[in-house]
């Protein structure tokens, strides 16, 4: 599933990342997006609106478009 | 040793501008990097003599993404006019240690001696996450020194470590993780080329997305040789975070508890898809309403403090030319520099409030979805808004936007958007010539529905135009909303102050003598040549005759009232005498050559000459015109846009059709030269204003072009 789908306070890892890197994607890399890192979604504004995320320690709010590259795997 | 540079980096937010301030006295100096527009903030530590700091711009990476990333890179290892610092001091939130220790990473791995600051140690305790300092340092291999910097904790021992490191510089760093022996020996070769490991994998890291930006002045031999590793990209980054997230395992006692908190109990609310909206709209509202209506009194205060001082300096120096140019040019000119003075105040103040307790990337997630739609990011919204009051604080609140392009666009279109300086114009124009309380529909009166529909053109011609300029000249793609929404934090009074000083400083010294000089150029235009061919005109041989008949009617009068009646009139003749020679000197001034000499451009649009001196001297400020027309008009100078007689003569010169057509031209036109002063400030240079000046005249000249001959087309006068 990608990142966009994950269901609200689902603790989740990154399996991959998929496409090119555009700057947007290489820039969520290098804030700690990289495969194996810990993400959840907080918040998710309604009609596609941006996502809240939490990755690592820290909140973060993107697109859901770039949100659809990032590969996820809920935590158990 | 003179002069030891210490360069502080870290990730924004981290709390650098805080401990820069601890570590510096008012000394500051805030310019830009030459030819670019990334902030450059310099000063003399306070506690050593010789030492100069300097502050990089904050970032999440060195990848040269963006001009800020580039700057700190080359200022870090030496490709800038400067030396390289001496010593850098990587600022790390404690807080937020895997996102910090990669870019502490990324600067270690350039070999340049570093040392680090763990800040915010107190809220990563309060998180239930302390990190022990003692034992980063050992795993990471370089010093680090816990503090505070908002409470001035560790400040003492940051200070000494910093001192002893630049008495015995600290080993260079060895990077800590490695490839395999293929990827490590495609590296070694770049380093070969590159002079250092680090840069190699830098120049691999800044040039691994599809559209680099912004790569300086490496060789470009280096660039074209890492081109062909940027594969690598993503192993190097996943390889950086493997060992930042391992020295944050080991060095984090965990206690217990989440780190979670306030912050999410105050977004609940904050950022509710409705409560949301609602909190969004009344921070807005208080924003506007103060620089729009609270500055007003202090700006009354300081008109009020310039016509003090004109007096006094017409009181104490002889009559003359000298004396006409200190009091309308130069203190006139300084008014209008420092009449600005409270609105950025405002605005910065209420900006610096608003970004560092956390509030303003929340804005701009909540504002991201309008603007998106223009192509704009959410960070735009607060100066668009803002130029409703102004133009001058919003385009210098423009610098909160990250990207060159989307940032130059907010610059440009937003003098589009009407600010209050249109409003007496649009006063004037309405009262004089429309019959502005006739009601519509029984509600709406006229001079309202006009008054609501310039706004709405405004903002019409706003979006319309930074639409296009977002897909032609400044092409680029909607900027991508990465946006940190860092805790929420009460802001420290002593930074905001900071702030808001720092702003009006710049604008003073940056814009204010360009505007002064403005000022003192469109006074000389009014006020030479002094001897003007009056076309037989002589107002000194007209006051001869009138003083003359004065004292023949005089001499005929018998009673007390009659005398009087007399004197009276001969005072309203005196008066009407010298309305009538300023109308003609005015006229006969090089400003009312230029309106002559213009109205071969302006009378399609229904102009004439005496609207093309308006035009002129509007540059100074747009409600100057509402003066100028009085002296054109012979209404005297302290005129205002409720002046009846000013209001009568407009009205017996000119149509609705003129009136119309000239609010459209003074909506679209660039007429301002502080705002052309600040873009020159904010942009660094002279083509942008220039551009801007030009877009803006022609857009006006043809919309007010179609207004006036398309309603003659359609009958109207
Ligand atoms: N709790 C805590 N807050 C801090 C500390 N240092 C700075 N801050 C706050 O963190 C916010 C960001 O600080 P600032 O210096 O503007 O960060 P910069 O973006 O890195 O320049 C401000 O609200 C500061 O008051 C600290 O040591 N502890």
């Amino acid at each position: 599933m990608t990142l966009d789908q994950l269901p609200k306070d689902r603790p989740a890892v990154i399996r991959s990342i998929e496409g090119e890197r555009s700057p947007v994607v290489l820039r969520l890399m290098e804030m700690g997006m990289v495969r194996g890192a810990p993400v959840s979604v907080r918040k998710r504004a309604p009609l596609g609106g941006p996502l809240e995320l939490r990755v690592r320690d820290y909140v973060l709010s993107i697109r859901a478009a770039d949100a659809k590259r990032f590969v996820v795997e809920v935590a158990e | 040793m003179t002069g030891a540079v210490v360069a502080l980096a870290g990730n924004p937010n981290s709390g650098k501008t805080t401990l820069f301030n601890k570590l510096t006295g008012l000394s500051q100096r805030v310019g830009n990097y030459p030819g670019i527009t990334v902030e450059r903030r310099l000063a003399r530590a306070n506690f050593g003599e010789d030492i100069v700091l300097v502050d990089l711009p904050g970032t999440y990476s060195l990848a040269a993404q963006s001009k800020d990333e580039a700057i700190a890179f080359e200022v870090i290892t030496g490709r800038t006019d400067d030396p390289a610092p001496t010593l850098t001091v990587i600022v790390v939130d404690a807080s937020n240690l895997d996102r910090n220790l990669y870019l502490a990473l990324s600067i270690l791995e350039l070999g340049r001696p570093c040392l680090v600051a763990l800040n915010m140690t107190d809220a990563a305790k309060e998180a239930g996450r302390p990190v022990d300092a003692d034992r980063l340092a050992e795993q990471l291999g370089v010093p680090v020194v816990p503090i505070v910097a908002k409470k001035g904790e560790g400040i003492d021992r940051l200070t000494a470590a910093i001192q002893s490191a630049l008495a015995d510089l600290p080993a260079p760093y060895a990077r800590a993780w490695r490839l395999d022996d293929g990827e490590e020996a495609k590296i070694a070769a770049l380093a070969e080329k590159a002079g250092h490991d680090g840069i190699a994998l830098w120049a691999i890291a800044s040039l691994a997305t599809t559209s680099p930006a912004d790569v300086p002045v490496v060789e470009a031999q280096l660039v074209a040789a890492a081109r062909e590793h940027v594969a690598l990209a993503d192993a190097i980054i996943e390889k950086r975070y493997e060992v930042a997230s391992a020295l944050a395992v080991a060095s984090i006692d965990r206690g217990a508890g989440e780190a979670t908190s306030r912050s999410d109990r105050i977004d609940a609310v904050l950022l509710h898809p409705v409560l949301g909206i609602f909190a969004f709209v009344g921070v807005m509202a208080i924003v506007f309403q103060s620089i729009f209506a609270w500055a007003e009194p202090l700006m009354d205060l300081i008109e009020a403090g310039v016509g003090a001082v004109q007096g006094l300096v017409t009181e104490t120096l002889p009559e003359g030319a000298i004396r006409d140019l200190l009091v309308d040019g130069v203190v006139g000119g300084v008014g209008n520099v420092i009449v600005f003075v409270p609105q950025i105040a405002i605005l910065f103040l209420f900006i610096a409030v608003l970004e560092d307790s956390g509030y303003l990337a929340r804005a701009a997630f909540i504002s991201d979805r309008l603007m998106a739609r223009v192509g704009l990011h959410g960070r735009a919204f607060v100066p668009l808004m803002s130029g409703f009051a102004c133009a001058v604080p919003a385009i210098m609140a423009a610098r909160s936007i990250e990207s060159p392009k989307d940032r130059l666009v907010t610059i440009l279109v937003t003098p589009l958007i009407s600010c209050s300086a249109r409003l007496p114009v649009y006063i004037l124009i309405i009262s004089a010539l429309f019959a502005s309380d006739e009601t519509i529909l029984g509600v709406f009166s006229v001079g309202g529905l006009l008054m609501l529909l310039m706004y709405f053109l405004s903002v019409v011609f706003t979006v319309g135009v930074a639409f296009a300029f977002k897909r032609t000249m400044l092409k680029s793609p909607t900027p991508p909303l990465v946006l940190e929404l860092p805790p929420y934090r009460a802001p420290e009074p002593m930074a905001v102050a900071r702030r808001v000083y720092e702003r009006c400083k710049v604008f003073i010294r940056d814009a204010g003598t360009i505007i002064l000089a403005c000022s003192i150029v469109l006074w000389a235009l009014v006020y030479f040549p002094r001897e003007p061919d009056m076309e037989g005109f002589s107002p000194y041989a007209e006051a001869v005759k009138l003083r003359d008949a004065t004292k023949a009617a005089m001499f005929t009068a018998r009673t007390q009232k009659q005398r009087a009646e007399i004197q009276e009139r001969s005072e309203r003749a005196f008066e009407r005498l010298r309305q009538r020679s300023a109308e003609k000197r005015l006229e006969k001034s090089y400003a009312g050559r230029i309106g002559h000499a213009m109205e071969p451009v302006i009378a399609p649009l229904g102009y004439d000459w005496k609207i093309g001196i308006g035009l002129l001297a509007s540059f100074a400020a747009r409600e100057v015109f509402v003066s100028t027309m009085g002296l054109v008009f012979g209404a005297g100078e302290d005129v205002d846009e409720e002046d009846a007689t000013l209001r009568d003569r407009i009205a017996s010169e000119y149509t609705p059709l003129v009136g119309l057509s000239l609010m459209i031209f003074f909506l679209l036109a660039a007429q301002c030269m502080s705002t052309i002063a600040v873009v020159k400030r904010e942009t660094g240079s002279w083509r942008w204003p220039i551009f801007m000046l030009v877009y803006m005249n022609v857009l006006a000249w043809i919309a007010a072009l179609i207004v006036f001959q398309g309603g003659k087309l359609l009958g109207f006068t």
